[in-house]
């Protein structure tokens, strides 16, 4: 295939705090690819999906891609508002309709319920839901799985395994396993 | 944008949060009778200057909810990850939170100038000067609520970082209201406000993207 890759990244490095936290890092993704971003807990994970986001600079080296949908351990969601309506600002941002994310990831029974009174596996479901509704082609997860139950755990597994076969790429920051066919890893620290 | 700023309008009623304000307002301007007494002139000569004052510091209000809560929930951050500049989001907070500051205050200057027994001219100069002076503050409020978000006592520090800066708004305004005042008090009400409006979108972004580090 000679698709453009979605996501390029050379001589990456990332400085923060005063120390290095990686140097040199190559990646290509192309669509239908998946890396997995594995290493201890402070080696820069989740600062590298940070620098692919564009929210922090990279110290040096080149960061390409394609639209890119983030889901980190924050909800981003306002608490008053009913589940449907809180991911539906974020659809509407996208230009995409919330429904199927939260189909999706199981959580379409509690579209009225309030932010405020979701658990926190809940509340990790809606932040993915919010990525698988997004319709960019990259999607960028950190720690996906914290939180989640099994059922949860195997309807994103389900939603990465169609968002690839669809054309799309994931990069995944995970210390637990996570199962994704043909995936490349990328080993921090 | 326009999704911005509708947020910011829904986040500002929700909560009772745009209301905070104007009791507050309200509260001096009944207040201030009490302190100086029922003497009318007294009063009417006083107390555009004391609802200028009282503006100012329900401007104060609302520091601590405009940007911290969405820099900890992570909403900067997803507007960011969209490709959206800092600096627009900063435009959209700062036109929904004047929406929901500037003209309610106004219309409270209204009780509020009875109260204080304000002449029909001196009150029309106050709600023209709001009118002109109000997008400064919102400016200034946001300005300070991005740069102390994620301190901790934000609020007496907001206190400190805004007043001294709101003291040109403060003196135009109050000389707007002075009879002798008039055109020349209204163009530098008029100038501060607009250097304030024009710097707030880019000292905000500024600030929202140094938190991230």
């Amino acid at each position: 295939m000679t698709d453009t890759p979605l996501l390029r990244l050379e001589k990456l490095a990332c400085f923060r705090g005063g120390r290095l936290l990686f140097e040199g890092l190559d990646l290509v993704l192309q669509p239908g690819g998946a890396a997995i971003v594995t290493g201890p807990n402070g080696v820069g994970k989740s600062s590298l999906l940070r620098v692919v986001a564009g929210l922090l600079r990279a110290a040096s080296g080149l960061v390409e891609r394609a639209e890119a949908a983030l889901a980190d351990e924050r909800a981003a969601l306002d608490e008053r508002l009913t589940l449907a309506q809180a991911l539906g600002f974020w659809a509407r941002l996208d230009g995409a309709t919330a429904a199927t994310g939260m189909e999706a990831m199981g959580i379409a029974p509690l579209a009225s319920v309030p932010v405020r009174m979701l658990s926190t596996g809940q509340r990790k479901r809606a932040v993915l839901a919010r990525v698988v509704a997004s319709g960019s082609p990259l999607w960028l997860l950190d720690e996906p799985i914290n939180g989640l139950d099994t059922e949860g755990a195997e309807q994103l597994m389900a939603a990465m395994i169609a968002h690839r076969a669809s054309g799309g790429a994931v990069i995944a920051a995970s210390h637990q396993p996570l199962a994704l066919d043909g995936a490349q890893r990328l080993a921090l620290g | 944008m326009t999704a911005l700023v509708l947020r910011e309008l829904r986040l500002a009623a929700t909560g009772g949060h745009a209301l905070l304000p104007l009791v507050f307002f309200l509260l001096v301007a009944t207040l201030f009778p009490f302190a100086v007494g029922p003497d009318g002139p007294l009063l009417a000569r006083t107390g555009g200057g004391a609802l200028w004052m009282a503006a100012l510091l329900s401007a104060l209000l609302p520091v601590e909810r405009l940007v911290e809560p969405d820099r900890t929930s992570g909403v900067l951050d997803q507007l960011a990850a969209r490709g959206m500049s800092d600096e627009a989001v900063a435009i959209a907070k700062l036109a929904g939170h004047w929406l929901s500051f500037g003209p309610p205050l106004m219309l409270a200057a209204i009780p509020a100038a009875a109260l204080m027994k304000l002449p029909r001219d001196v009150f029309a100069r106050l709600e023209l000067g709001l009118l002109i002076g109000t997008p400064g503050l919102a400016a200034l409020t946001l300005m300070v609520a991005a740069l102390t978000a994620g301190l901790r006592g934000t609020g007496a520090l907001a206190g400190l970082l805004m007043l001294p800066l709101a003291v040109p708004i403060l003196i135009f305004g109050a000389g707007l209201i002075e009879r002798s005042g008039g055109a020349g008090a209204l163009k530098l009400l008029g100038a501060v406000s607009l250097l304030l409006v024009a710097a707030a979108p880019f000292v905000a972004g500024t600030a929202f993207r140094a938190a991230r580090d």
